[in-house]
């Protein structure tokens, strides 16, 4: 949507002298990355599985410097994208990680666990 | 309609104002009896059904469903994780998978409530002058516990509308929306980026008649 050479920040600074009321709207997470990854995944894109991983944990890098919240199912999506490179322990640790971040997701967290446990290749 | 997020600017809150003036909004009203009372706050997005002839418009609308729903202040499972279960499950196809009963996938991802997307029009269609690009959609969210129905809506997003609007003076609320709700874009699929801004209109609590904010928003049972 927005032109090339333009820093997204910078713009949203700008946007918000002009309109006074972008502080209450402030996002909750961070969204640089999750959605365009997961679309990528959704596409079927597997032989850019090790691209979409580099750029969700270079994302989350730059978020926890921001101290910016990662959204819900970040981390276990990592997770996927970790289990589909045969990276089986910190394809678990993302799973745990998204557990502990996100307590809502513990029954699926726990199914997708359980099935690594029981060997199954992908959850 | 009034398409734009209902804060972002004194011309935004204006043209909202002409437009009630005009008589063309009727302000929908929605009971939420069911959906308050069932408090939903994890929410299982199931791979949308498609009634537009583009075939990617399933994976379009999906993929930008979490953003409005997350920041509603609900947990959204994670989207293309919960489909690999599905494909692992040897269930692929959309339909089959509005067709599951509710207590399975509660069974399986202990969510509250799953959401049924439906798309009804996605990409570039040649109309009489000139085209238009549009996304729209029916959704419904249905209690996994109680396989009731919490809530039902529908929007629909467009190219010539947006248009319209950065000429009215809308087009700070236009580059807000696109930045703070990372609109994406992709140039091989015309579609995208309106089922972006129909996700927004469809998913974004705190519109008329839309969802209800859920637990983890600071706007949580104040709406």
């Amino acid at each position: 949507m927005i032109g090339g050479s333009w820093s997204k920040a910078a713009l949203l600074a700008i946007v918000a002298l002009l309109v006074g009321c972008v502080s209450q709207s402030k996002p909750m997470y961070d969204w640089s990355a999750y959605q365009q990854q997961v679309y990528r995944n959704l596409k079927g894109d597997e032989a850019g599985i090790e691209d979409q991983r580099l750029k969700l944990e270079a994302a989350a890098t730059e978020a926890q410097g921001k101290s910016l919240a990662l959204p819900p199912g970040y981390r276990a999506h990592l997770g996927l994208l970790y289990l589909k490179l045969g990276r089986t322990p910190e394809a678990r640790a993302a799973l745990e990680a998204e557990k502990a971040m996100f307590p809502e997701s513990t029954h699926y967290m726990n199914f997708l666990l359980g099935n690594l446990d029981a060997g199954a290749k992908t959850p | 309609m009034n398409s734009m997020p209902t804060c972002w600017s004194p011309a935004v809150w204006l043209s909202g104002l002409a437009l009630l003036a005009s008589g063309c909004v009727t302000m929908p009203t929605y009971d939420y009896t069911a959906y308050r009372a069932s408090r939903p706050a994890s929410i299982l997005v199931l791979p949308p059904t498609n009634a537009a002839t583009e075939i990617t418009a399933s994976d379009s609308v999906l993929a930008q469903a979490t953003l409005p729903l997350a920041e509603s202040g609900y947990y959204v499972l994670p989207v293309a994780l919960v489909d690999e279960t599905f494909r692992q499950n040897g269930l692929t196809n959309a339909d089959e998978i509005a067709a599951v009963p509710p207590a399975k996938l509660r069974e399986i991802f202990g969510a509250d409530a799953a959401l049924y997307i439906n798309v009804k029009e996605f990409g570039s269609y040649y109309i009489v002058i000139g085209s238009d690009t549009v996304a729209s959609a029916d959704a419904r969210l249905i209690d996994l516990k109680s396989g009731a129905l919490l809530w039902e809506g529908k929007a629909k997003a467009s190219a010539s509308e947006r248009r319209a609007a950065a000429g009215a003076g809308g087009i700070i609320g236009i580059l807000v929306s696109a930045i703070v709700f990372q609109i994406l874009d992709d140039s091989t699929n015309a579609g995208h980026t309106e089922a972006g801004f129909m996700n927004q209109r469809l998913l974004g609590a705190g519109r008329p008649a839309g969802l209800l904010y859920g637990p983890r928003s600071p706007k949580y049972q104040q709406d």
